[in-house]
């Protein structure tokens, strides 16, 4: 089944042989027998669901792990790695997803930090210096970026392009990034895919993790595909389309990623009226059905989040009305909008959503202790039935509700959090990019799950930066740009270009 | 399972003090009566740490107890003194208590407020307070302490149990004296002619007030940490407070509990030990915090927030006090505990951190 790469295409040197890796932890097997093979200049893309060994894999090549067995050979010479220093001294560079930078330093000192270059007396730093060098090298490889930025400063484009430029510093020949799109806009994917294009023109192989596949065909040379620990395909990308790449992943047909959505919408049941506040919302008026699924598209900024924080309670509104089944609500706290049955599942899962370390069962009844009848005492035995019943609903793989949230994988952790919402008896529901960051499988899950809601009558506002979900799942689709609506489409009638025109265009 | 190694350290190392001490000084160390005192002693500490426990869960921390103490104190024994003259009894005592108990709830709601309604750290703001607590109580009366001798009753008072008739025997050999157990009789037997004379004492055996206090309160606490929504929102605020705010929580008004209920106990803690000593010092409670928090700590809870447990706390607590009975008894003295002391903190904290290292490392 595995074919390997290399030996159809003998005009490009291998920089990357990991042969046989196969690690476990106890008693599980992360991965068995995996050899990766990368080309020097190419784009390797490694895809796989949750859990099948990506990081892991990922983690042996920079040091982090050491593996049950295997080798590592980086330019026909073999390595053995204790630490992350020894793959970083040999051109091994990681890009991780939360990008591992100083915030409150600035590009260039990021770029050079555990590497200053030493200025005339000793144990000084040669700020000029630095400076220089990190506008050398951004401007060899045609990146934009002003070396004396503050990294708190940047948005999070720039931030990735300082994080290459750091690993460039460091003569990486192999790049590995991880998820790299998963907090981009739509025109800052297009810039970054133009720096990965340079680095491969320079020769540097760079192995992309990603779980978008539509990126992966457009960009990526070659496609390695893991599942449950083992190498199952990999091939040239020309050779592969995305529903073959995700029959490799999942070992399925996925024959109907979105829900077949037969629902009838109902009446109003969410009429926001001149919704504006602080956080650049101005004027924003829309309303929602019962059953109806709303996507909202925008660029990162265009103020799509800030409404569901106006509207939730978190951010204070300077005028407008929300009025949830022919009632004006006022609310001030996410308490209030909650027990107004009003859900937001925020799109940061870790930061915003979970009590890490906490059980499963107490992250799922938090927001409806009272609503279950435990306003004051809890009752474990109570709360548990309740946590494993809506467990089972949405099909949730946890050992036991008392297990911790954290031993979840992403999409699970998702689910739990869209059965947070279900408990709370929510009657109008915000999702924020809910699929970000979760497999395949688990992302046709949570459509099936948004279906389903829609069609208990719940009206349904779905913010996503992917347009072909947006397009695959919604009734209607708003477009918000610089905090205004600027688009209130239906998504039969619309298309991709039309959205993403009225989300970057400026209308004169 | 990480939850049960995590108790299961500080308690097998408490078990372990108490043998080793009990082979060592079985006679003194292994008596009801000292174990009674142990339990007395550990109760002002523990009745502050189960607060403390419960704002460490909350990921804040309180470093006010100590001066906090001092000042319920002082307040709780001015009040008996202006009611009741410089040797007040009976009605005053009970004013000045709740006086003072009173005094302690408002300073955990002041410093709930200041970290909730000013955004400020717990650190900054008890810290502050602490500096503010201690002044207040110097300047009430110079610098010197309140003395109310007759308010005996939290410190000294015992729900009675048995009663021994004993009499002190001379050894003319080398004239050490030795207590000899003539009778024992239950708490209602009544003293007859042959139980008095020369050398003979009745003596009382029981459990200390403050020891019932203590355990009154380790069980509330305990139970509404464990069942009550209140002590649910804790555990969450400690993991994740913007989770906990983005899930409905109301996080201000929790904070405010949490450390009102502290000072409430505080207060509690502060009569028992004003009345041990039947006056109020200024200097009382000195450095009580860094016992408290060790005790916590030692107990499996978290700095960082969102775990700990009451069981852990009394542990922890138990084991400092048993450690500082046991050394005394020993001997040795009160400088090289600190160090013990100093000593088992950071071995409790390290391989706590351990067994979590290796507990995350399986689950990878």
């Amino acid at each position: 089944m595995t074919s390997t790469v290399e030996s159809n295409r003998s005009d490009t040197g291998v920089s990357l042989r990991m042969t046989g890796i196969s690690k476990s932890f106890g008693p599980v097997q992360a991965l068995s027998d995996v050899s990766f093979n990368v080309r020097a200049g190419t784009v390797h893309a490694l895809v796989g669901e949750n859990g099948a060994g990506k990081s892991t894999l990922m983690k042996i090549l920079a040091g982090v792990y050491r593996p049950d067995e295997g080798s590592i050979e980086i330019h026909d010479k073999p390595y053995t790695f204790d630490k992350p220093e020894q793959a970083l001294a040999v051109g091994v560079s990681m890009i991780y997803q939360d990008l591992d930078l100083a915030e409150h330093l600035t590009v260039a000192e990021n770029v050079f930090l555990g590497n200053e270059p030493v200025g005339v007396l000793p144990f000084t730093v040669d700020y000029h210096a630095m400076v220089n060098r990190t506008a050398e090298l951004a401007g060899s490889f045609n990146f934009d970026i002003d070396p004396t930025a503050v990294v708190s400063d940047l948005s999070t484009g720039d931030c990735q392009v300082a994080a290459i430029i750091k690993a460039l510093a460091r003569k990486a020949s192999i790049i590995v990034m991880d998820e790299p799109t998963s907090s981009l806009s739509e025109t800052e994917v297009e810039r970054l895919f133009e720096v990965v294009r340079r680095l491969r023109q320079s020769g540097i192989s760079v192995v992309y993790i990603s779980h978008r596949l539509e990126e992966i065909i457009g960009l990526a040379d070659d496609v390695t595909v893991l599942r449950d620990g083992k190498v199952v395909h990999s091939e040239s990308v020309t050779k592969l389309d995305i529903p073959q790449i995700v029959r490799y992943m999942v070992g399925r047909e996925l024959t109907e990623f979105f829900p077949a959505r037969d629902v009838k919408p109902g009446d109003i049941r969410v009429k926001i009226d001149n919704l504006s506040s602080d956080s650049r919302i101005e004027d924003v008026s829309f309303d929602i059905r019962s059953g109806e699924i709303v996507g909202m598209a925008g660029l990162v900024g265009a103020g799509r989040t800030e409404v569901a924080r106006v509207i939730f309670g978190i951010d204070r509104k300077t005028s407008g009305s929300i009025v949830l089944d022919n009632e004006e609500l006022s609310i001030n706290s996410p308490a209030d909008a909650i027990s107004r049955g009003i859900a937001f599942l925020t799109e940061d899962r870790k930061r915003t959503g979970l009590c890490l370390g906490l059980a499963c069962s107490w992250n799922v009844t938090i927001a409806s202790l009272g609503l279950l009848g435990m306003k004051r005492i809890i009752n474990p035995a109570r709360e548990n039935e309740i946590a494993a019943d809506v467990g089972a609903q949405l099909s949730i793989k946890w050992l036991s509700p008392q297990a911790p949230v954290d031993s979840l994988s992403g999409g699970n952790q998702q689910k739990l959090l869209i059965a947070r919402w279900l408990l709370a008896k929510s009657k109008f529901m915000i999702f924020d990019e809910p699929t970000r960051g979760i497999d395949v499988g688990a992302k046709k899950e949570v459509y099936s799950l948004l279906n389903r809601l829609a069609e208990e009558g719940k009206a349904i506002l779905f913010i996503s930066s992917e347009l072909p979900e947006l397009f695959g799942i919604t009734d209607r689709i708003f477009v918000m740009r610089r905090g205004r609506l600027v688009g209130n489409l239906r998504t039969g009638e619309t298309t991709q270009e039309e959205v993403m025109h009225l989300a970057a265009v400026e209308a004169n | 399972m990480g939850k049960f190694v995590r108790q299961l350290l500080p308690f097998g190392s408490l078990i372990l003090i108490i043998c080793t001490l009990s082979a060592l000084k079985p006679d003194t160390f292994l008596t009801m009566d000292n174990f009674m005192n142990v339990l007395r002693r550990s109760s002002v500490n523990g009745i502050i740490a189960i607060g403390m426990t419960s704002i460490i869960i909350s990921a804040g921390i309180d470093l006010s107890v100590g001066s906090m103490l001092a000042l319920c104190g002082m307040v709780g024994a001015y009040a008996m003194i202006a009611i009741g003259g410089s040797d007040p009894q009976g009605g005053s005592f009970v004013i000045g208590t709740v006086l003072g108990i009173f005094v302690g709830v408002i300073c955990g709601f002041l410093n709930g407020v200041l970290i909730t309604k000013l955004k400020l750290q717990p650190f900054i703001v008890t810290l502050g307070s602490m500096s503010a607590f201690r002044g207040i109580s110097y300047v009430m009366n110079n610098g010197q302490p309140y003395n109310v001798p007759g308010y005996k009753y939290l410190g000294e008072g015992i729900v009675l149990l048995w009663k021994t008739v004993e009499k002190t025997v001379v050894n003319t050999i080398d004239n050490t004296t030795t207590k000899e157990v003539l009778k024992i009789l239950p708490p209602w037997g009544a003293v007859d002619n042959s139980m008095t004379g020369e050398g003979i004492e009745i003596v009382k055996h029981g459990i200390p007030i403050s020891v019932i206090i203590f355990v009154v309160i380790v069980a509330i606490a305990g139970f509404l940490l464990k069942y009550s929504r209140l002590g649910r929102y804790t555990y969450a605020i400690g993991s994740n407070r913007e989770a906990a705010f983005h899930a409905g929580v109301n996080v201000d008004r929790n904070l405010i509990y949490i450390y009102t209920f502290t000072g409430l106990l505080v207060g509690i803690a502060a009569m028992i030990a004003t009345s041990r000593t039947v006056s109020a010092q200024p200097t009382a409670g000195i450095a009580l915090e860094l016992d408290i928090i060790a005790a916590v700590v030692i107990g499996g809870a978290s700095l960082a927030g969102g775990r700990g447990t009451i069981t852990g706390t009394i542990i922890g607590t138990l084991l400092i006090s048993v450690l500082r009975n046991g050394c005394t008894l020993l001997g040795i003295s009160t400088h090289i505990q600190l160090i013990v002391i100093g000593m088992i903190i950071i071995l409790a904290v390290a391989v706590d951190q351990l067994a979590q290292t290796k507990t995350r490392e399986l689950q990878a």
